[in-house]
């Protein structure tokens, strides 16, 4: 008797979780994190479950490696998610759902404003993607360095040939490893170039016509030692390396890296040393570009529930909950209602808020040629072409001219292969 | 057991022989082979068809269906240098440069690995004290996993490594091994060595203490000294088995992957890009994916070790005739 019941309570379990399974719709979020987005993203979407029944948005967290190299292939196989956090925002817009037809556009014009171009390409010029985290690139400075060599930190205006030299001076007076280091990455040196007269894109083509000059500075200050040799000199292809840990450990001045990094500053430093974020230092171009960047959600044509994505999509992008994640993240907003208002980052030092802050003021700086660039589906080929160009150079394979001309014809035949 | 065995194989001759009948006996060697060759056509076969056809065709998608077809345009793109000595007199100079970093890399590791592993075989063959020991100490980097021979690699040479800090120690100062490309590429020779030595070594062993003792026994009586027995009767009785320890460690160095790209990621610069790492990144780590460059650079590449596997096989061959 007691089998039979057993049995039958199995039996009846199975039908309705197999009756549940059959009337829930089921939306798969392909998410990765930098911190804690993804499980604050599972937490905000309970409440969106709530409001909706019968829909199941599941997050799946996959390592960043999965967004970048296994999401491509299988959006091309039919196989991808309903909806993933993506940061090559142009470059797979072929695959976007235009969210459109399901929310309110001119909320989402005036609450994304321009990042909204960031996820379109040609013809396709819809509502694709919400961005949810916006980054900018941007120096970490020792400020207890600079306080022990005495020397005065270059201020609002000063060029990355002031900052060149007050690091160089910082580092000798103070036994420092290195005076500067930038990330291993084509992401971070766009600002940079820019700031030294790079076009980066050209009529909505890529192009890295202006960037001889700061090529030339950047070979010539990882030959003299004025940057870290090893960051990109001790890897090959277009691997990223970072300083981040040199930086940690007290060996760089001047760290060259982004506002993604403050959690782990504000963490790892603590009270070994003070450091601040200072704008990004101007070129003899004029400007004093960072590069902006981030991650942003979007979903896809293949899902066989448009209007649910849509509405996952525009739950996450109203300002209250928008306003939320950004707090409980601690990314910068690019929900412009919610940056406008400011946002108090939860659990935040006041060190990080005030790296936040920083890097928050440095975005109007942000040049437009830095700001169509990340908007550029082609971007990415740039970015790695320009890392393997500009190790050959430092490392004396090629010469600055040989590897601009290389540069060139690499994006010349990445164009015409990806076309 | 017969008990057993018997009934199953009266259940199993039923459609046996209605298959005989079916087909006839010649024809039903075919269905013996079927499952061994589904899987041989699915998992080698297919996949050399599909990779002629990525080399053959353009664009960086990956379904077949929307490839255009470009002939040889890949190889041509590949092959067309000014001088194939000057990498960068070549359109795809850092397919060259990896080409000329592979052979360097193979001659300088297979020479150095055959000739060391040879040297360590020799001593272990020896009635030396503590003879297993050694032996187990010789073969236990052939056990670790390629990206962990590469971390512990990369933490003694690293700028603040374990070598750096003994050099600072002594007085004698440190050197930034892995931003220098002739320190890199040498270090990159040195640890393959040392991964993969124990191997080989273990096969010349086998193949030394095949050699009969009443051949050194007689040389003994002609009081032969040790150098002349070693290059007398030891060389060429061990002949054989070298050459396939040669053959064997050729295609393994230009297969030269994971523990390199673990170690250097191919770098300073290219300096230590190897082929395989080149094909890897323009299929699968760059963008574009240039999966029909890759595909091309694979098929030269499988070019080469099919003609080693070749060379393998007639060795082998030679020394079963005797």
């Amino acid at each position: 008797m007691k089998k039979t019941i057993l049995t039958s309570t199995v039996l009846a379990a199975g039908l309705a979780v197999s009756a549940g399974a059959a009337s829930a719709q089921e939306i798969r979020f392909m998410c990765y994190s930098d911190g804690n987005e993804c499980a604050v993203y599972d937490d905000l979407l309970t409440r969106f479950e709530e409001q909706n029944e019968g829909v199941d948005v599941v997050v799946d967290e996959v390592p960043y490696q999965a967004i970048v190299e296994n999401l491509p292939v299988q959006l091309a196989a039919g196989t991808g998610p309903d909806i993933a956090k993506i940061t090559d925002t142009g470059g797979l817009n072929e695959y976007y759902l235009d969210l459109a037809p399901h929310v309110d556009t001119g909320y989402w014009d005036e609450a994304f404003g321009e990042t909204l171009n960031w996820y379109r390409v040609g013809d396709r010029d819809g509502y694709y993607g919400m961005h949810s985290q916006l980054t900018i690139t941007g120096p970490f400075v020792n400020a207890t360095l600079f306080e022990q060599a005495g020397v005065e930190m270059p201020g609002a205006g000063a060029t990355w040939e002031d900052w060149a030299a007050a690091a160089t001076k910082v580092a000798e007076a103070t036994d420092a490893d290195f005076p500067m280091a930038i990330d291993r990455s084509g992401h971070r040196v766009a600002g940079p170039a820019v700031s030294y007269g790079a076009k980066l894109v050209e009529d909505g083509t890529g192009t890295f016509e202006g960037f001889g000059p700061f090529a030339e500075a950047f070979v010539g200050w990882n030959e003299d030692g004025t940057m870290a040799r090893d960051v990109w000199a001790s890897q090959g292809g277009a691997t990223y390396a970072d300083a981040a840990q040199e930086f940690i450990n007290g060996e760089v001045v001047f760290y060259y890296s982004g506002s993604w990094q403050v959690g782990r500053m504000d963490e790892q430093v603590g009270d070994f040393f003070d450091w601040k974020v200072v704008g990004s230092p101007c070129g003899p171009a004029g400007p004093c570009s960072g590069m902006p960047g981030g991650a942003g959600i979007v979903g896809f044509e293949q899902t066989e529930h448009p209007e649910i994505v849509a509405k996952v999509i525009d739950f996450l992008a109203q300002e209250d909950i928008y306003a939320e994640a950004a707090a409980r993240t601690r990314n910068l907003p690019a929900h412009l209602g919610v940056a406008q208002a400011g946002v108090e980052f939860e659990g935040a030092t006041p060190a990080a808020q005030a790296a936040l802050t920083a890097f928050a003021a440095d975005l109007p700086n942000v040049a437009p040629e830095a700001f169509a660039y990340q908007g550029y589906s082609g971007n990415r080929a740039m970015y790695g072409i320009t890392v393997e160009r500009l190790s050959q150079a430092i490392v004396g394979e090629l010469s600055v001219e040989e590897a601009l001309a290389r540069m060139n014809d690499d994006l010349e035949a990445a164009m015409s292969e990806a076309q | 057991m017969l008990r057993i065995i018997t009934p199953v194989m009266r259940v199993i001759e039923i459609p046996m022989l209605a298959l005989q009948r079916l087909l006839g006996i010649n024809r039903l060697a075919w269905v013996f082979l079927a499952p061994n060759l589904i899987l041989f056509g699915l998992f080698a076969f297919l996949p050399v068809i599909l990779n002629i056809f990525y080399a053959t065709t353009g664009s960086d998608n990956v379904l077949l269906s929307d490839r255009p077809y470009v002939g040889a345009r890949n190889f041509v793109t590949l092959t067309d240098c000014g001088n194939y000595l000057d990498a960068n007199s070549c359109r795809e100079d850092k397919f060259w440069r990896a080409v000329w970093n592979t052979l360097w890399f193979v001659t300088l590791q297979v020479g150095f690995m055959v000739g060391f592993a040879l040297l360590t075989a020799l001593i272990l063959n020896r009635d030396i004290r503590a003879r297993g020991f050694f032996r187990s100490v010789f073969f236990f980097p052939v056990l670790l996993s390629p990206v962990v021979v590469a971390l512990i690699w990369k933490w003694i040479l690293q700028r603040e490594g374990v070598l750096n800090a003994f050099l600072d120690w002594t007085g004698v100062g440190g050197v930034n091994w892995l931003v220098q490309a002739d320190w890199a590429f040498g270090w990159s020779v040195f640890i393959s060595v040392w991964a993969h030595m124990g191997f080989y070594t273990l096969i010349l062993l086998a193949g030394l203490q095949a050699i009969p003792r009443d051949v050194y026994e007689a040389a003994i009586m002609d009081r032969a000294s040790a150098w002349r027995t070693f290059r007398r009767i030891t060389l060429p009785l061990l002949a054989p088995t070298m050459l396939v320890v040669l053959v064997l460690a050729l295609i393994k160095g230009v297969q030269t992957f994971d523990e390199i790209y673990a170690f250097t990621g191919g770098g300073p610069g290219t300096a230590t890009t190897f082929i395989i790492q080149y094909i890897y990144e323009e299929g699968f780590a760059g963008a574009p994916r240039l999966f029909g460059l890759a595909a091309a650079a694979s098929l030269l590449v499988a070019g080469v070790l099919v003609v080693l596997t070749l060379i393998q096989l007639w060795v082998n061959r030679r020394n079963v005739n005797g």
